[in-house]
C-alpha cells in the first residue's frame, strides 16, 4: 500500500468468552476492512456425538459453553424429543422454563454487571467498579447466586446440572423444596429493578441501525424453548424450516461458521431482539419498569441491549415466582417414550440468543449426525456490520477510546466465544 | 508468599470457560478473592494486564493447537506455581474423543472448509508438555475446592483435597447405591471425590466428571457393568467421556478384551 500506514496494535479485549481477534482498516472515514474473527480452538463436538447415544447428548453438548449449559441441554432434549415423537407437559415443562429462568439471571448478571456495565464507567474490571460502585456490584452478584442457586437446586451445581434428561428429569423438586426458594426469589426481583434502574441511567453512545431481530415467538409466553422462529422483517418459521432460511459460511479468517439469513443478510439474535419482538409477553412489573424508564420498543441501539439484558432478568423472576407458585409435583420425574430411529430439530432461547439443533438417530439411539448452531456464530457477521458503521465515526476519537467502544460495541451481543484460549488482539490500520 | 499479597494469572485454553467461571460463581468470596489477590491476569475478567512473573497461574482448558503448544511454555516460564483446573485442562476434555479418532474427518465433518482450520491431532493435558504443580479435578472444578486451593496457596500450605472415591460421598449422603439396589451403572467407585455424588444423588450413574481417584479398579467395575447387562462398546463409551483419556480411563479397552 502506498503512502503512510499507521498502524495501532492493542493488545487484548478482555472480559467476553474465548479466543479471537478484530481488524479494522480504514483510510480516512472510508473503512476498507473490518474482520471480527473467532480463533477458538475447534473442540469438533457435531463430529464426536457421532455414535454416543442419545442419552448422554445433553451431558455432553452441556460441555460446549460453561455460561449457558442449561441452553444446550434444553436444545439438545427438544431435538431428540421431536425425533422420538415426545411431548413434554404440564408440569416437567413448567420445570424447564424455571430451569432457564436461573440460567438467564445468572448469565445476564454475570455480563450486564461484571463484564459489560464497567465499560461504560471506564473500569478495567467490576472488582474496580466495586470500590466506587459498591452496591451495584453486591446486588448484582446476589442476583446472580439467586440465578445459580435455581440451576443447584434443579440440577445439583450451576455448571453443567445433571438432572436433565430426554423427557423430562431424572429427579424432580418437591413442592416444599420449589416453596423453599420463593423468598430469595422475592428478594432478587426487587434488587433486580432497582439493577435494571441503575443501568438505564448510564450514558448510551449513539448509535442506532436497521437490524433484523430474531427470535423465538410464543403464542402465549415470552420465549424459552418453543415457538416460531420470527423477525420484524416478516420471517415466521416453524423450528423445521431453520436451515432452508439460515445458512452458514465458513469464512477463511474465523473459526465460528457465519449465518445470514438466506438472500437478506446479517441479523441479530439475543436479548434486545427477543425484547423487540416479544414485549407484549413480557409481566407487569418488568414492563411497568420499563415504562418509568423510558425505554420503548423497537429500539435499535445496540448499547441499549443491556437494558433488554437486565429487563429479563427481572421477567425472569417473576416467571420463576409464577411457576413456584402453580407448581404441583408430577407424577413421574419423566414421561415414557421409544427410542426409535428419527430426525430431529430444536431451537431454544440461550442467554446471548436462539440455539439451533438437529440430530438423526440410530434405531438404538446412536447418534448419526449432529448440527449445532450457537447464537454468537449467529450474531458473528451482525457484529461486523456495526463495526463498519460506527468506524468512520469512532475512528475519530482518541485511540484509546476508540478501542474501547469498538471492544464495548462487541461486547453488546455478550459474544461467547467460549472454547480456545484467552485473548482478543485488537489492530488497527489507519492509512 | 504470606506477606505479599500474591499474584495471579488465569489461563484458558480449549475447554468451555466453566472453570474459570467457578470463581466468578463464588459469589460471597468474590470481592475478597479480589482484596487477597493481586489479580494480575484474568482476560475473563479484566481488562488490566500486569506482566509476569506470577505467583499462581491457574490454566484452564486442554492444549489443541499448535500455538498452545508454544504458549503453555510461556506461562510456565511466568508463574511460580502452575495449577491445572478441571477436566480439560488435567485428563484433556471431552474434546479429547477425537484422539481415537481422525482429526482430518473430524475437520471435515464440521467445517466446510477444512484448510482454513489449524489443530493438533490430539488434545492433551497441561501435563503432557510442561511440569504441572497441582491439579484440580472436576467437569467443572468444585468452587469451594478451588477456594481451597486459593487459600492453601495464600497460607503456604498443603490444600485439602479428597483422595477418596464418589462411594464415600455417597454413603455419607446416605443415598441408597443406585447400582446396587436399582442395576444402574455407575463410575463412583473409581471417581475421585469432589462433586458430592451429585448423579447418584439425582437417580442416575455416576459420569466420572471428576476423573480417576487414585489407585482405581477399572478392570473390576468395568467387569460389574458387563454383568449388569451393558456390552462391551457402551462399557467403553462408559469410560471415554469428560475424563476419558486420563491414563486410568484410557486403558479400559484392553481391559475389557482381556
Amino acid at each position: 500500500m502506498k503512502g503512510k500506514v499507521k498502524a495501532v496494535k492493542v493488545d487484548y479485549l478482555a472480559r467476553v468468552e474465548g479466543e479471537g481477534s478484530l481488524y479494522i482498516k480504514v483510510k480516512g472515514s472510508e473503512v476498507l476492512d473490518v474482520k471480527f474473527k473467532i480463533f477458538e480452538a475447534p473442540r469438533f463436538f457435531e463430529a464426536f456425538l457421532r455414535g454416543r447415544k442419545y442419552h448422554e447428548v445433553p451431558d455432553i453438548t452441556a460441555r460446549i459453553c460453561g455460561i449457558c449449559p442449561v441452553a444446550y441441554q434444553m436444545s439438545s432434549v427438544h431435538a431428540l424429543e421431536d425425533a422420538f415423537g415426545v411431548k413434554v407437559d404440564g408440569p416437567l415443562r413448567e420445570l424447564r422454563r424455571f430451569f432457564y429462568c436461573g440460567e438467564w439471571i445468572e448469565s445476564h448478571a454475570l455480563h450486564a454487571f461484571l463484564l459489560h456495565a464497567p465499560d461504560f464507567l471506564g473500569y478495567d474490571d467490576a472488582i474496580k467498579m466495586a470500590k466506587r460502585y459498591p452496591d451495584v456490584v453486591k446486588k448484582a452478584l446476589t442476583v446472580k447466586k439467586i440465578g445459580n442457586d435455581i440451576m443447584a437446586r434443579l440440577g445439583g451445581r450451576e455448571i453443567h446440572p445433571v438432572s436433565v434428561c430426554v423427557g423430562g428429569f431424572y429427579k424432580v423438586p418437591t413442592k416444599r423444596q420449589m416453596e423453599a426458594m420463593k423468598e430469595d426469589l422475592k428478594k432478587g426481583m426487587d434488587l433486580s429493578v432497582e439493577l435494571l434502574k441503575w443501568v438505564a441511567d448510564l450514558k448510551f453512545p449513539d448509535f442506532e441501525q436497521e437490524y433484523e431481530f430474531v427470535s423465538l415467538r410464543h403464542p402465549n409466553e415470552y420465549p424459552f424453548n418453543e415457538g416460531r422462529i420470527v423477525s420484524n422483517k416478516g420471517l415466521d418459521i416453524a423450528i423445521s424450516e431453520y436451515e432452508d432460511n439460515f445458512v452458514e459460511e465458513h469464512v477463511p479468517y474465523t473459526n465460528a461458521l457465519h449465518s445470514y439469513i438466506k438472500g437478506r443478510g446479517s441479523y441479530m439474535v439475543g436479548p434486545l431482539a427477543r425484547i423487540n419482538l416479544n414485549y407484549d409477553k413480557l409481566w407487569d412489573l418488568t414492563k411497568d419498569t420499563l415504562k418509568s424508564i423510558g425505554f420503548k420498543v423497537p429500539c435499535n441501539n445496540p448499547f441499549k441491549s443491556i437494558i433488554a439484558r437486565c429487563a429479563e432478568i427481572t421477567y425472569s423472576f417473576e416467571e420463576a415466582l409464577r411457576i413456584v407458585d402453580e407448581y404441583r409435583e408430577p407424577s413421574a420425574p419423566m414421561v415414557d417414550y421409544e427410542v426409535k430411529a428419527g430426525k430431529g430439530c430444536g431451537c431454544t432461547e440461550a442467554p446471548r440468543g436462539s440455539l439451533y439443533h438437529r440430530y438423526e438417530v440410530a434405531a438404538d439411539g446412536a447418534i448419526l449426525s449432529a448440527k449445532i448452531v450457537p447464537p454468537t456464530s449467529q450474531n458473528q457477521k451482525r457484529i461486523e456490520d456495526d463495526l463498519r458503521a460506527m468506524a468512520p465515526s469512532v475512528m475519530k476519537l482518541p485511540h484509546d477510546k476508540a478501542v474501547w467502544r469498538f471492544e464495548q460495541a462487541i461486547r453488546n451481543y455478550d459474544p461467547c466465544l467460549s472454547c480456545a484460549t484467552h485473548f482478543l488482539r485488537l489492530e488497527i490500520e489507519r492509512s | 508468599m504470606a506477606k505479599k499479597t500474591p499474584r495471579i494469572a488465569v489461563y484458558k485454553f480449549a475447554s468451555c470457560d466453566g472453570c474459570q467461571l467457578s470463581i466468578l460463581d463464588l459469589e460471597d468470596e468474590l470481592l475478597e478473592v479480589g482484596q487477597r489477590f493481586d489479580i494480575a491476569y484474568f482476560m475473563e475478567v479484566t481488562k488490566a494486564v500486569k506482566k509476569g512473573p506470577y505467583d499462581v497461574g491457574l490454566v484452564e482448558g486442554s492444549i489443541t493447537t499448535p500455538h498452545d503448544v508454544e504458549l503453555i511454555k510461556t506461562i510456565r516460564k511466568e508463574c511460580k506455581k502452575l495449577v491445572t483446573i478441571g477436566a480439560c485442562a488435567t485428563a484433556g476434555g471431552i474434546q479429547a474423543l477425537r484422539n481415537w479418532a481422525s482429526v482430518e474427518e473430524f475437520s471435515k465433518y464440521v467445517y466446510a472448509k477444512p484448510e482454513y482450520i489449524q489443530t493438533l491431532e490430539k488434545s492433551s493435558p497441561i501435563s503432557e508438555y510442561v511440569q504441572v504443580d497441582l491439579e484440580l479435578k472436576g467437569c467443572p472444578v468444585n468452587k469451594y475446592q478451588l477456594l481451597e486451593v486459593l487459600s492453601a496457596l495464600i497460607a503456604g500450605r498443603k490444600p485439602n483435597l479428597p483422595t477418596y472415591s464418589v462411594c464415600m460421598e455417597c454413603k455419607m449422603k446416605g443415598n441408597v447405591c443406585v447400582a446396587v439396589a436399582k442395576g444402574i451403572p455407575c463410575l463412583g467407585p473409581v471417581v475421585q471425590a469432589g462433586c458430592g455424588a451429585l448423579c447418584p444423588s439425582y437417580a442416575r450413574g455416576c459420569y466420572g466428571c471428576f476423573g480417576p481417584m487414585e489407585s482405581p479398579n477399572v478392570k473390576s467395575i468395568a467387569k460389574k457393568f458387563i454383568e449388569l447387562g451393558m456390552d462391551k462398546k457402551d462399557v467403553i463409551l462408559k469410560f471415554r467421556g469428560f475424563t476419558g483419556w486420563s491414563k486410568e480411563f484410557r486403558e479400559v479397552n484392553g481391559l475389557i478384551e482381556g
